[in-house]
């Protein structure tokens, strides 16, 4: 077969791939660059209005609570995620018995369907009937009153900090991705480690953290792009962000102004001010991180 | 060698026939030589069950048109992405809330032309059934099912309390006051030992599908109906603080925590069902829920027990005797979305589901009044539902109140739940949070206008 023919043939077979690319992915997000400079309600035609989607965002009060929600959010559940998946991969890289038993026990809760993880949770924070406020009113009775105990999920106070925890819910996928990292870390680094007299702390400091690096950042990568655009979990306990907003994220409200507003041109300028910020963050990430990672080669 | 060559042809050709057989099969072959038009309904259970009988009927009563129902969830998402990919069902069973927006898009087409050409005329309803699907003066949608709401009480707990049990509705000759009814629920509430509500007599949260229309019993108006938002006027602000005073009373995390551990509407642990909750505004199809979910509340004729619970018109403020009767009318409406394959036919099924034959059958199924005028002889004395009359009578009242008829009405009901949050969790006063509101929804309002003067515009070169 001639280099040609070779080419076309693999062409051919990625057509599939290219043309599902093309029309269902690449031709939206040119037009949604174009929509975000109209007004559009997806059934009449699209008018030009120039930057005044954006505009409007500027003075959008829900879309600036959106946005902050979604900022505060991210800012504790990323590195908490990071740091519960992290630890959860440095205690199940040690010898101990039933290891197998132990990974599986902490990865099987991230198999759970978010909107399961949601019903369940529910059940958990419900602030009559709830599991922790049965076991609050049992064993913490000294606090009894009118605010005690909150009920978690329809207090602003608490709504989001409940759902900041269960977010760690979730660490087992990144926990598995830090397993395969540690378990690459060569075994004669901690032994030299360890003839040169250095301690757990120094240990992971200086030879864990810096070896596995490389994973960190990935994590940190696509924690940003995962908790930015946080949907499934708020959507289903919350209606519409409730009790005040206080769960309301970014994508909630894009998705609202997309399929309940019928303002689509607005939805897709949220969904560049998204794409730009999730950029600009990755970006600093890489440059942030050019002193502090270390790669194998 | 030969077949090397026809390798590549004959790998297309059997790609492209792989295609053309799919789509063969996939598309649905009629031998019947009737005209099948689909019809998209979001109703399961026995709303759902109703609606087929109702559409196996037509089809059997006549010989030109089959009508395929497709039970859909999401039907308003859908819809709206049907039209946009042109291909969209026949007929759509949307709600009432949604005429205005998508009438305002173009998702629905205007049946002023049917109506004529079938002598469907406005005095053959109820009239709050028709003014809900008339925007600017024509009409998108007709009636399938309607309600209207009420004030339901829990018999049995009055009388445990040592009341009168059929209080809300004998009171001063029917003369319920929102005053009256407050006292009343303060005595129904109880607590457990350790501070937690265990019975409220009334809570405005629940069912918590009207957060956008408590205004309306003080008075308040949401709208003038052009151009102008009235969300902080004194009505409405008198509204939310009566829903404040609850979480005053009771506690702002006490309300909501008693609220948070009520059931699911169609379950018995429905809070009214359960007992939770002693008076609770309800609609026309609460009778049917009753009877599946807590069929000891009602009456039995033969034992001569009586029923657990009673209805009454909603009470009015003690200053406001003119809000007497004052109802949340709402209504599920058949549509026919824009690029409907066969329009005529759709419309004919919908003049059938008109007629007093057809609806009397739906609404009698789903345990409903209708929203005709003139019903079949015995429609009402016939009927499951032993409030259906009642509640038809509601809907005449001349403080019916339906949602406002505009397409950022969605917009509207979000930010008046999020007023109806802060004043009931006491985070803001009722003026604060309806001052939110008016400035918000003022703001979306006049984009929208001015929006829709563009789109029009643009739609005028199109033309020319």
């Amino acid at each position: 077969m001639n280099k040609r023919k070779e080419t076309l043939t693999a062409l051919l077979f990625a057509s599939p791939w290219f043309v599902g690319f093309t029309v269902f992915l690449l031709y939206p997000i040119i037009a949604s660059i174009y929509l975000s400079f109209c007004d559009y309600s997806v059934l009449r035609p699209a008018v030009f209005i120039g930057l005044q989607n954006y505009s409007d965002l500027i003075n959008d009060s829900i879309f600036k609570q959106a946005l902050s929600n979604t900022v505060i959010y991210t800012a504790a559940a990323l590195p908490l995620g990071l740091v519960v998946s992290l630890g959860l991969a440095m205690l199940l890289n040690t010898k101990v018995k039933g290891l197998a038993f132990y990974r599986t026990l902490f990865y099987m809760p991230s198999l759970v369907p978010l909107v399961a993880l949601a019903i369940l949770m529910q059940f958990i924070f419900n602030g009559q009937y709830g599991v922790l406020n049965s076991l609050l009113r049992e064993f913490l009775p000294f606090v009894h009153g009118k605010s005690w105990p909150p009920n978690w999920l329809g207090d602003p106070r608490f709504s989001k900090l409940v759902l900041i925890f269960i977010s760690a819910w979730g660490a087992g996928n990144a926990m598995v991705i830090y397993l395969a990292g540690l378990q690459d870390v060569p075994v004669q680094l901690y032994e030299a480690a360890q003839l040169d007299g250095a301690g757990w702390c120094s240990t992971t400091r200086n030879v864990t953290i810096p070896m596995i690096s490389p994973v960190i950042l990935f994590n940190l990568v696509m924690g940003i792009i995962g908790t930015l655009q946080v949907f499934t979990l708020p959507y289903v306990i919350s209606n519409q962000g409730s009790p005040m907003r206080s769960i309301y994220f970014y994508t909630m409200y894009l998705f609202d102004n997309a399929f309940v507003y019928h303002k689509m041109g607005y939805a897709c300028a949220m969904g560049w001010i998204l794409f730009i910020i999730i950029l600009l963050l990755t970006l600093l990430s890489f440059k942030l991180s050019e002193k502090h990672v270390h790669y194998g080669s | 060698m030969l077949l090397r060559k026809l390798y590549t042809p004959l790998t297309i050709v059997g790609l492209l026939a792989t295609f053309a057989y799919s789509e063969y099969v996939v598309k649905p072959h009629y031998h019947d030589h009737k005209i099948h038009i689909v019809y998209w309904e979001k109703w399961t259970g026995g709303e759902g069950d109703a609606i087929k009988q109702t559409v196996n009927y037509f089809n059997h009563s006549q010989n030109k048109i089959h009508v395929d129902l497709l039970t859909i969830s999401d039907i308003q998402d859908k819809t709206l992405l049907s039209v946009a990919g042109g291909d969209p069902p026949d007929v759509a069973g949307l709600y009432g809330a949604d005429v205005a927006q998508y009438a305002d898009d173009r998702a629905v087409i205007d049946l002023d032309p049917y109506l004529r050409k079938y002598g469907i005329k406005k005095s053959q309803y109820i009239p709050v059934y028709w003014k809900m699907n008339n925007i600017r003066g024509k009409e998108y949608a007709l009636p399938s099912t309607p309600a209207s709401t009420a004030l339901f009480y829990n018999r049995a707990l009055f009388k445990a309390a040592g009341m009168d049990p059929d209080k809300p509705r004998d009171w001063h000759h029917g003369h319920y006051t929102i005053e009256e009814m407050d006292k009343d629920a303060a005595r129904l509430t109880k607590f457990a030992p350790n501070g937690q509500l265990q019975i409220m007599g009334f809570l405005p949260a629940e069912p918590g599908w009207w957060e956008w229309g408590w205004g309306y019993f003080f008075g308040g108006k949401l709208w003038n109906g052009s151009n102008k938002i009235t969300a902080n006027d004194a009505g409405n602000i008198k509204a939310y603080q009566w829903i404040a005073s609850f979480s005053k009373k009771y506690g702002a995390n006490n309300v909501s925590a008693f609220h948070s551990g009520l059931g699911q509407f169609s379950s018995s642990q429905n809070g009214f069902m359960a007992g939770k909750v002693a008076m609770e505004i309800q609609g026309v199809w609460f009778y049917h829920y009753i009877a599946m979910y807590a069929p000891n509340m009602l009456a039995n004729p033969k034992t001569g027990k009586q029923a657990e619970w009673g209805i009454a018109p909603f009470p009015y403020p003690a200053d406001r005797p003119d809000r007497a009767g004052t109802t949340f009318a709402d209504e599920d409406v058949l549509v026919i979305p824009r690029g409907a394959k066969h329009p005529n036919s759709a419309f004919k099924f919908i003049d059938f589901m008109e007629s007093p034959k057809g609806m009397d059958m739906l609404c009698g199924l789903q345990w409903k009044m209708s929203p005709l005028i003139h019903n079949e002889p015995g429609f009402y004395r016939n009927n499951r539902n032993r409030t259906a009359r009642f509640f038809a009578e509601q809907a005449e009242s001349k403080n019916v109140i339906n949602v406002p008829r505009t397409g950022i009405y969605p917009e509207y009901a979000d930010a008046l739940q999020n007023a109806y949050d802060a004043v009931s969790l006491l985070d803001q006063t009722p003026k604060q949070a309806l001052d939110v509101v008016q400035r918000q929804i003022q703001r979306q309002l006049n984009e929208y206008i001015q929006h829709e003067k563009m789109r029009l515009a643009a739609e005028g070169k199109s033309h020319k």
